[in-house]
């Protein structure tokens, strides 16, 4: 049993490591698009659907929770976008209304199927903190090709991100269609969301994409490389988050992914080459100093002051 | 030639119609003022000519042709404040933005395309800041920056909208030289422009807007007090007043 499980573990530990690059990445493309929390009403949205899925086939597949999970995440998307376009509401509150209807209903009926026979066994509480560890291989290779294939989706099209996120007006102008890019950009965004749901939980989900982007800030002069960072971040905190709640029976897994994304968030605020504290700090020191010395060389020249 | 005509375009934001029955024609080699007061449909004017506004009605053609025929010889400069500068990139990475049509869709600029929009930044003056973050650069230089992605398109008709606004007098003047040079090499440009004092100096053609088309033609013969005066309406009097 033991062996058995630290095989499926490293597994585990393969997925997990390439939903929080795909979580990374995707992140910055929010973080660009001021939609930061957008992904975290998303994943709140989720929920409904990934128990409504489990309710209709009456046990636990993966495959079909997710795509309840990606429907109810959508239709999320939807109301928001509706709220704001059709009536005086802005966005901020729609997605909190949204959020926290969703996330409402999730729980209820999460503990509607608690209360009958086969709802103990069913794991569904792992949607709400995430349990990596309780992924079966089947889940793992599902995830991974799914995490593999948003990667693909980002880096392939980078330069295309680059222009829709920095100067939309000017990217429709040269033929690029914006309706295209906020369909493939909702669509990403959500799969990532509901592959992550099962490990990271519905709660959390949203901290590995908004930390990682968030910390990449801090090393980064181009969009590529910022990237790059925020998907090795997402994916450290993956594999970190996961292996440390291995170590104990029953931990949820997301808490200790949110915790590993933050110990580098605060690693790069304050040691980043860009804008961190102690470079910010040197730098300031380093004018004060040219400062004084130019000052006592004024003096030293017998120019008065004053 | 006439390489513009816009058609009875009316359009909306909202409830409030900002935009009733505008029509004009454009010739080819022309340098066109775009005036008229805050809220006059200047901007909404560029974009529902250019498809990025919807139009409640009339039409819009491009060298007699569509707009989804000619993108490729339509150039746009929006206003400077509509981007976030923050954004990681340098001016060189924002120049090539210019060439993405030419470079192809998921496909990657190579070194010719590096080289020409150098060379932009280089007729913009900003070629020593080629590598710079664009947040690190004034907002004079960052409207240069915008023009010279303008420039690397290679476009015959160019829509910008206020790209004089809060530079200082050398950008200013670096600016007007480059759209003296294109105006020289037989393209168009239409310039949404705010200071009514450089407006004989800067622009052979002048556009008086206020909702709808207030006078269009030779800025000699069109850009008169009269016109300017039923333009601005009560808002200009109220200025020379004070």
């Amino acid at each position: 049993m033991e062996i058995l499980w630290s095989a499926n573990l490293q597994w585990v530990l393969v997925s997990m490591l390439f939903l929080g690059m795909a979580a990374g990445t995707i992140g910055c493309l929010s973080y660009w698009k001021r939609q930061s929390l957008m992904s975290d009403a998303l994943s709140h949205a989720a929920l409904p659907g990934g128990v409504v899925a489990f309710m209709l086939l009456g046990e636990k597949q993966l495959p079909a929770m997710i795509a309840g999970a990606a429907v109810s995440s959508l239709l999320g998307a939807f109301f928001i976008q509706m709220i704001r376009s059709s009536s005086r509401i802005k966005e901020d509150t729609a997605m909190g209304m949204v959020l926290s209807v969703f996330f409402g209903l999730g729980i209820m009926l999460v503990t509607m199927v608690n209360r009958t026979g086969n709802g103990n066994q069913s794991g569904l509480d792992s949607f709400i903190f995430g349990q990596a560890a309780s992924m079966v291989r089947k889940d793992v290779f599902t995830m991974l090709a799914l995490a593999a294939l948003v990667l693909l989706v980002v880096f392939l099209a980078c330069k295309e991100w680059k222009l829709f996120l920095f100067d939309p007006a000017f990217a429709a102008g040269l033929g690029l269609s914006m309706r295209l890019m906020n369909s493939v950009y909702l669509a990403v965004l959500v799969l990532v969301i509901v592959i992550g749901i099962q490990a990271v939980g519905v709660i959390l989900m949203a901290a590995l994409l908004i930390i990682p982007p968030a910390s990449a800030r801090y090393w980064t002069k181009s969009f590529r490389s910022m990237l790059a960072v925020a998907g090795l971040f997402g994916g450290g905190a993956g594999v970190s988050g996961t292996l440390f709640s291995s170590m104990g029976a029953g931990w949820p897994t997301g808490p200790f992914i949110v915790l590993a994304a933050s110990f580098l968030f605060l690693i790069s605020l304050v040691f980043g080459v860009e804008k961190g504290l102690l470079v910010r700090a040197f730098q300031l020191w380093i004018q004060r100093r040219r400062l004084a010395e130019s000052e006592t060389a004024i003096i030293g020249t017998g120019v008065k002051r004053g | 030639m006439t390489v513009l005509e816009v058609s009875n375009v009316s359009a909306a934001y909202r409830k409030n119609l900002v935009l009733q029955d505008v029509r004009f024609q454009v010739e080819n080699g022309t340098l066109t003022g775009i005036i008229g007061p805050n809220g006059a449909g200047k901007s909404t004017l560029l974009k529902v000519m250019l498809g990025l506004h919807p139009r409640l009605s009339g039409s819009v053609s491009f060298f007699g042709s569509s707009l989804g025929r000619m993108k490729t010889r339509i150039g746009y400069v929006p206003q400077r404040g509509s981007v976030d500068w923050d954004f990681p990139a340098d001016a060189l990475d924002v120049v090539l933005m210019g060439l993405y049509g030419r470079v192809g869709w998921l496909k990657w600029p190579n070194r010719r395309h590096k080289e020409l929009a150098m060379a932009a930044l280089e007729q913009m003056g900003m070629a020593d800041f080629a590598r710079r973050q664009i947040s690190q650069l004034s907002g004079g230089q960052q409207q240069r920056v915008f023009l010279a992605r303008a420039l690397v398109q290679d476009a015959d008709l160019y829509f910008m909208d206020e790209p004089l606004a809060g530079v200082d007098a050398a950008t200013e003047k670096a600016i007007m030289t480059t759209l003296q040079k294109l105006k020289q090499a037989g393209k168009t440009v239409m310039v949404v422009h705010h200071d009514l004092q450089t407006v004989q100096e800067y622009f052979d053609h002048v556009l008086l807007l206020n909702r709808t088309v207030v006078a269009h033609g030779k800025t000699e013969e069109v850009f008169t007090r009269d016109n300017v005066f039923r333009a601005y309406g009560g808002a200009l009097r109220w200025i020379r007043e004070a």
